[in-house]
């Protein structure tokens, strides 16, 4: 469209939520990987990061990127107490398919799956939507939950707390709930917004 | 400028130093420390650069509208009022009119098309844009899109904010300052309505959460 605006007319895009592997390509005109500055750089947190357009596209702000991303870790890997990894990444995968995100619920579907082995369950929340009957009423229960705080006006109320404590979360399990589910009202928009998901090459050639 | 050293989440979600989830929240203190330095990257930057602050608490603004946080929506109605008082009347006139419901909008994926929904589309009228500028004009326009549905987003509105004056850094700047207002604001609604639903007996702060139960229910 101009030279920092790019629209890709010709581009393999997905048909549906999946668990399978997705590339994402940029809309906005990331920083060349050649022309990143050390405070950056510093701000990608993990190096690899220097080669995922996504990450050199926030890097145009970089105190943003680094505080976006060290919130990110915390809340998604600090296993210290709180509710366990596979609940986190099913609050990110039931926002993502909330909000409509499909390369985010396609990143973190398939987390849920390698955390908790359910991958058929994970994948009833992408084919049949976030009412589906997940198999138990804990995944139930982060599921609704997620999607109530998704919603805007925000409407998650005390029905959402008295359902998640009637699971048998408690107020430190509930806090990670909300915050996954809350930090992918976050990630979604940017990933939405600033670029969109791409089946590979290798299987788009194939369909 | 004020540099408000409070812990905003904290502040917004009526939690004091001592309650209970003050405690449940430094569990997660790397967390808690970075959604603070978001706040202060976005919306109090040492060097604002070509995204005035003025600009930045009038999204904020009318982000918390949009959510209905009626507590969000004072603060950061006092931060712009401070900055910009010429500018607060216009944009909270502009949240009121854009009100709507989300998420919603068209799916791309074919085989999403059943999900797709309708809502309200806003972008400023005329006389609200000249009174807001090309430029906040056209941020509030990519706001609400972002709000309410971002899964119609397309690089034709980011080529929207090129020609009305927005830069490659500062498009990235005003996507994370709208995308982190969704995270802040839900983080600190999630807390308040855990409090204010918290056993008094088992909390240990029994009449910190009363009065947030009693803040909820009055002022939201």
């Amino acid at each position: 469209m101009t030279e920092i605006v790019t629209d890709y007319p010709e581009l393999a895009r997905p048909e549906a939520f999946t668990q399978e592997g997705l590339g994402w390509v940029p809309w906005l005109l990331p920083v060349a990987e050649d022309e990143l500055t050390d405070a950056q750089r510093d701000a990608l947190i993990e190096p690899a990061r220097a080669k995922m357009p996504y990450f050199r596209l926030l890097a145009r702000d970089p105190e943003a990127l680094r505080a976006r991303t060290l919130t990110d870790l915390d809340i998604f890997y600090n296993v210290s107490g709180g509710i366990g990894r596979a609940e986190r990444e099913l609050a990110a995968a039931a926002t993502s398919r909330h909000n409509g995100c499909v390369f985010c619920a396609s990143v973190h579907a398939a987390a849920a799956t390698r955390e908790s082995g359910r991958e058929a369950d994970v994948q009833r929340l992408l084919d049949e939507g976030v009412e589906a009957d997940l198999g138990d009423e804990t995944w139930n229960a982060v599921v609704a939950a997620s999607v109530a705080l998704a919603d805007t006006p925000l409407d998650f109320g005390p029905d959402d707390i008295v359902r998640l404590r009637g699971a048998g979360l408690d107020d430190a399990e509930i806090v990670d709930v909300i915050g996954g589910a809350a930090f992918f009202n976050w990630a979604n928009r940017l990933m939405l917004s600033l670029g969109e998901p791409e089946v590979p090459a290798r299987r788009a050639s194939v369909r | 400028m004020s540099t408000p050293t409070a812990d905003i989440i904290d502040l917004l979600a009526g939690i004091a130093p001592g309650d209970a989830l003050a405690a449940v929240r430094d569990q997660r203190a790397q967390a808690r420390e970075n959604a603070q330095r978001s706040f202060e990257a976005l919306l109090e930057p040492a060097e604002p650069g070509t995204f005035p602050l003025a600009e930045r608490y009038a999204v904020a603004v009318f982000v918390s509208k949009l959510h209905g946080f009626a507590e969000a929506f004072a603060f950061y109605g006092d931060l712009l009022g401070d900055e910009a008082a010429e500018l607060a009347p216009i944009v909270e006139d502009a949240s009121t009119a854009a009100a709507a419901a989300g998420p919603f909008g068209v799916y791309r994926e074919p085989r999403l098309a059943d999900e797709s929904t309708d809502g309200v589309r806003w972008a400023p009228d005329a006389v609200t844009g000249d009174a807001l500028g090309g430029r906040l004009a056209a941020a509030l326009t990519h706001t609400h899109l972002l709000v309410f549905r971002p899964r119609e987003a397309r690089p034709e509105a980011l080529q929207a904010l090129v020609d009305a004056g927005w830069n490659a850094d500062d498009i990235v700047s005003l996507s994370q300052l709208i995308a982190f207002l969704s995270f802040q604001l839900r983080v600190a609604w999630g807390l308040r309505v855990l409090a204010a639903a918290s056993d008094p007996a088992a909390s240990g702060a029994a009449s910190a959460v009363a009065a947030v139960s009693a803040a909820v229910s009055e002022g939201v």
